[in-house]
């Protein structure tokens, strides 16, 4: 089974019996670097008693290479020089504590990522190796056998984010018997989806299966959902998160409220002056107002901001008078802050569309009738502002549409990713449209992605219905016309590129299909969360193929359109693995930390203070009595930094002692 | 216009090679060293990693005992100032460093031996760009070479 | 602070009256500008298509003239502005080029080191002086007489470097500066055509003509230009360019329109008597449009 073997040079006099093994990955490794030189060598390093190399080290045989090594040479240190240890720390650990080693008696050289995949002169690449694994073994002597601390896990779980994927997390959790704070930053959960009239490519309408879950989260006993409020603050650690959640005043009591709307109808406002949010600012809406009417919870919110009462304390208030007995409304509200502890945390924030205005070259905001993609979903909603008629602005039908995809996705001055479900949706309205209104519909693409389960037969049906498609990038939408024929439209220039020539197609109204982008606060959620960001600004899963809903905190997990753009399957499936994910995680019933917590040796430190004011989390204190300081373990994240600035050197971290590291730095630098 | 050097410049034989420790923070630059791994860069052979979990752990005893073991050049690698895992530990690297330049510039150690870089987990070509600059920057130093300035200092402290 | 003053060829052809106008406004905003010493021909377009090394050599003389000077240029012509820009760009990216044109410098006792700016009069008026001054020294204010204002093509494409690439309205703020109306106009950056009336008449004649009617639609009483074959396609062609009116329907009355420099519209504005800034050879009479508004002409 072993490829060699050399006799090491034997302890190095302090009982220190250190194991190597240089793994060939393959010909991953030993492609480049001449393992069996290395593992040659190292058998000579002082402490070493046996040197292996071995063809795939984390393989089942090659783990019992080093489990049975440290059994008959009675090993105490083992060094394997592989991959990351990134990946495979864990691997070892386990493997030499199943042999009765204690795992923190491992050091893990990284030979293929920092070594062969990067180096071309072999000679080069094999002399680091050795002199990174000569330091190992000078450092593994130090190394103390440590234990990971266990901590309980609180089995609630926080869900950030009321959308399809958010509900649909919150739901799963619930089922499984898990409490859930579902926090929501609108009046109402349902997000983008919610606007929706109808979804891709079954044509379902987005409302008839959305609301039932939307119900269910609204009545289910075991989701508090909290709407209209903001997570402010995150502390703590995996299984003990401490979340402050701001919960924004509606001005109406909750649990008095029956969402009659008598107030809406009975307000000094005779109609509505303050742009519709949900709408889109195509209609209006009162200061008291209930977001939609399927909202949950359904309850309606007064607006300060343009509410007479709150600007001048003299409304005559007949809201009040409407809601009679009930009693509902109560001006006073004021914003609350709760706390809550929850093991682990379901990020599901969405996306924000990308703002059309940015290209100014397609008109958006210029000329009336160029509307985004998402405007023309509420034209079409039987409940949007138009009572589902696609209408012109000044009323009258159009006779033909132009659809521009690709608004700001695919661009390298905007947005160089492809949104993905912009042609699936575009497809839709250019369905939707030429249903209702019988015009001319133009869809203008660089490329057709329909890559989902009945997206290309949809897109089949499309092509027989009649809606002409036109391959090339609009390149302008304007108002001037170059013949009579194109006066009073607007000429939608592009290249027919199959056709190869330069068009000029007059339309009546421009949809512009905007792709999706991150939520504008992404940033500040992400450092809340202590997550990261990919460079575009979506959140940043733990790896993007083997695990797309983890990050690389432990206890946070992403879901839906805010870890990049997907559509409505795509969403749900990712709720439901992250839901899975934080399951697994609180069913394990403890977590286990990392044991690279700073310690203070008591006898050492002079009391100087300097270390208290380093730690981000407040886990260092000053005990009077003593005068001297003293960290808490639990606190302690393991960063080091107190490590590093302390005077007296009183401050000690596991796994990363001083003498450790100077030993790795010596080690390197010796020559072979 | 994009660095398009995609191997590290060949170096006639003899040349001095540059003996460069590097302290990279577990969660971005040794990431980002991954990375670079996985997508096959290739950079100058001539850095030593030394993982920590934060570029905070760096204690300046570690830079200076590197100079002293022979090292020609260190290099910290962190994350962008705001990105830190434990939120503030890339802040105390930073004063940490410039003070430490300028001791180290007191003891003869010029300053292009001593770098300190943000480079992001998913920064690999930043990070492969920083290698081979810092590597040719010190060869073109030549040899950290302590005696003359250890002398000089003896010198002074001798009554 | 001292501008070198590059004319460029057209300006001292066809193109007078910018020169005229231009040198006014510089005396009335008492900018400081001097002739580029012994300047040579740019090249502008039509050399580039021949022999590029050379032509980025001939525009890179006057680079290192104005160096040597310390002073940035100033180029009103939008062709002179592109290529004198565009060099500057490709002697930075590109080393062959550079190697080349340093030799070509080299041997006539000259270096260029990157040191100096080419400015456009539009930048040089709106962010140098600013609006504000330049509205303090009107004394004819341009009321009621409505402007669109034609920038071309040559200096939004490709470099943008002192306004926005589809919208630019640097122009725009200087004539509202001098009180004159500036009219929405669509098409302010759209190509006239260049040198197509000539190679290719009907495509040529097609975008003078949608440049006009787009004007003459939206109530414009004269078009403002930059570059001198812009003003020349446009004043000079609008009877033929009427001949294009295929479509019955779409005719209107033969296209008329006087087309002049912004900077003679800013020098009248400034003070400058009209027959100083070439006004009256225009092609498009502009003293009966002055005359009806009030403006004084003279």
């Amino acid at each position: 089974m072993p490829e060699t073997r050399n006799s090491g040079n034997g302890s190095n006099g302090n009982g220190i019996r250190v194991g190597v093994y240089v793994c060939h990955c393959g010909t991953n490794i030993a492609g480049t670097i001449d393992v069996k030189a290395v593992s040659e060598y190292a058998a000579g390093v002082p402490g070493v008693v046996v040197s292996r190399d071995y063809k795939y080290m984390c393989s089942d045989p090659g783990q019992a290479l080093i489990q049975q090594d440290v059994r008959e040479y009675d090993l105490n240190r083992v060094v394997v020089a592989s991959c990351s240890p990134l990946l495979h720390e864990p691997t070892f650990r386990r493997a030499i504590d199943r042999a009765g080693l204690n795992p923190f008696l491992l050091q893990m050289v990284n030979i293929r990522e920092h070594d062969s995949w990067v180096h071309l002169d072999k000679q080069a690449a094999t002399a680091k190796a050795k002199d990174l694994i000569r330091a190992a073994v000078r450092r593994v002597a130090l190394h103390k056998p440590l234990q990971k601390r266990r901590v309980p896990i609180n089995p609630n779980v926080l869900v950030v984010g009321g959308g399809i994927a958010g509900i649909h997390a919150a739901l799963t959790l619930a089922e499984a018997g898990k409490h859930v704070y579902l926090v929501e930053r609108e009046p109402t959960i349902g997000g983008h989806m919610a606007k929706f009239d109808k979804t891709f490519p079954t044509l379902d309408c987005a409302a008839c299966i959305l609301t039932p879950k939307m119900t269910t989260v609204g009545s289910h006993p075991r989701i508090t959902l909290w709407t209209y409020s903001e997570v402010m603050k995150v502390s703590g650690y995996v299984g003990n998160y401490r979340v402050q959640v701001k919960r924004k005043p509606r001005y109406i009591i909750e649990d008095l409220c029956l969402g009659c709307q008598e107030c809406i109808t009975a307000c000094v406002y005779k109609e509505g002056k303050t742009p519709d949010e949900f709408n889109l600012g195509l209609s209006k809406r009162k200061p008291v107002y209930l977001p939609f009417p399927q909202a949950v919870p359904q309850k309606v919110v007064i607006d300060p901001e343009t509410c007479i009462e709150f600007k001048s304390r003299k409304c005559k208030k007949t809201c009040v008078e409407a809601c009679g007995e009930r009693q509902a409304i109560d001006f006073t509200q004021k914003e609350t802050l709760e706390e809550i502890d929850v093991g682990a945390v379901v990020l599901a924030t969405g996306f924000r569309s990308f703002d059309a205005a940015r290209n100014a070259y397609y008109g958006y905001g210029r000329y009336r009738n160029v509307y985004t993609s998402l405007e023309v979903e509420r034209l079409i909603n039987a409940a949007g502002p138009t009572g589902g008629e696609i209408v012109l602005r000044d009323g009258k039908r159009p006779q033909a549409v132009g659809i521009v995809h690709c608004v700001g996705s695919r661009d390298a001055n905007t947005n160089r990713w492809c949104s993905k479900v912009c042609c699936m949706y575009s497809l839709k309205l250019a369905h939707l449209i030429k249903e209702r209104t019988g015009a001319e519909v133009y869809n203008f693409y660089i490329d057709m992605r329909t890559p989902g389960k009945g997206y290309e037969e949809f897109y089949d049906r499309l092509l027989d219905e009649g809606v002409h498609f036109v391959r090339g990038r609009v390149a302008e939408v304007s108002d001037w016309a170059a013949r009579s024929s194109e006066e009073g439209k607007l000429i939608i220039r592009v290249e027919d590129t199959l056709a190869a020539f330069v068009r000029r197609i007059p339309v009546d109204m421009v949809v512009l299909s905007v792709g999706l982008e991150p939520q504008a606060d992404a940033q500040a959620v992400r450092r809340m969360f202590n997550i990261s960001c990919s460079s575009e600004g979506w959140f940043l899963e733990r790896h993007p193929k083997l695990a797309p809903v983890s990050t690389f905190t432990e206890g946070v997990y992403i879901a839906g359109a805010c870890q990049g753009p997907k559509d409505i399957p795509d969403s749900v499936a990712q709720a439901g693995a992250a839901a899975a994910e934080a399951m697994a995680l609180i069913d394990s019933q403890f977590v286990e930390l990392e044991p690279y917590t700073a310690f203070i040796t008591e006898e050492e430190c002079s009391g100087c203070k300097s270390c208290i004011p380093l730690c981000p989390y407040q886990a260092i204190s000053f005990a009077e009595e003593k005068k001297r300081a003293a960290i808490n373990e639990v606190l302690c994240k393991g960063c080091g930094t107190c490590v590093a600035a302390c005077p007296s050197g009183s401050i000690h971290q596991n796994f990363f002692e001083d003498e450790e590291i100077f030993e790795e730095i010596e080690g390197v630098l010796a020559y072979a | 216009m994009r660095n398009r050097q995609l191997s590290p410049p060949p170096v006639p034989r003899g040349a001095f090679e540059p003996r460069i420790v590097a302290f990279f923070c577990n969660w971005c630059t040794y990431l980002a060293a991954d990375l670079a791994g996985t997508s096959r860069m290739k950079y100058a052979p001539n850095v030593r990693v030394v993982r920590l979990m934060c570029s905070g752990r760096v204690d300046p005893q570690f830079v200076l005992d590197a100079f002293a073991q022979g090292a020609d050049g260190v290099l910290i690698g962190g994350c962008h100032p705001g990105d830190c895992h434990y939120q503030e530990g890339n802040y105390k690297t930073l004063r940490r460093y410039h003070l430490l330049k300028r001791v180290l510039r007191e003891m003869g150690i010029e300053e292009d031996r001593f770098r300190l870089e943000w480079i992001s987990a998913a920064e690999a070509d930043r990070l492969r760009i920083a290698v081979n600059d810092m590597v040719e920057k010190v060869r073109a130093l030549g040899p950290l070479d302590l005696t003359p300035k250890a002398e000089e200092i003896q010198e002074e402290v001798t009554v | 602070m001292k501008y070198a003053y590059y004319p460029g060829c057209s300006l001292r052809g066809t193109g007078r009256a910018y020169e005229e106008s231009l040198l006014a406004v510089f005396r009335s905003l008492e900018i400081e500008a001097q002739e580029l010493d012994d300047w040579n021909c740019c090249g502008a377009t039509t050399y580039l298509s021949v022999d590029e090394l050379t032509s980025y050599a001939l525009a890179a003389r006057n680079l290192a003239l104005a160096e040597r000077e310390r002073m940035d240029i100033i180029a009103p012509c939008a062709a002179c502005y592109l290529v004198l820009n565009k060099t500057q760009r490709y002697i930075r990216d590109y080393p062959d080029i550079k190697t080349v044109v340093s030799r070509a410098l080299t041997a006539i006792g000259l270096e260029y080191r990157d040191r100096v700016r080419v400015r456009h009069p539009l930048d040089v008026f709106l962010n140098d002086i600013g609006v504000k001054a330049i509205a303090a020294k009107v004394v004819k204010p341009l009321k009621g007489l409505k402007v669109a204002p034609y920038y071309g093509c040559q200096i939004v494409r490709p470099y943008a470097t002192f306004d926005d690439q589809r919208n630019p309205t640097t122009m725009d703020r200087l004539l509202e500066a001098c009180g004159a109306t500036v009219i929405p106009y669509t098409l302010k950056t759209r190509c006239c055509g260049g040198s197509q009336k000539g190679t290719l008449p009907e495509v040529g004649l097609d975008l003078i003509r949608y440049l006009i009617t787009e004007a003459q639609k939206n109530g414009a009483d004269v078009i403002a230009t930059v570059c001198p074959l812009c003003q020349f396609n446009l004043e000079c062609f609008q009877k033929e360019a009427s001949g294009q009116l295929r479509d019955a329907q779409f005719r209107r009355d033969p296209l008329s329109i006087p087309v002049l420099y912004f900077t003679q519209l800013m020098a009248l504005a400034l003070g400058a008597p009209g027959v100083t800034i070439g006004m009256e050879r225009s092609l498009v009479p502009i003293e009966p449009v002055l005359a009806a508004k009030e403006i004084a002409y003279a």
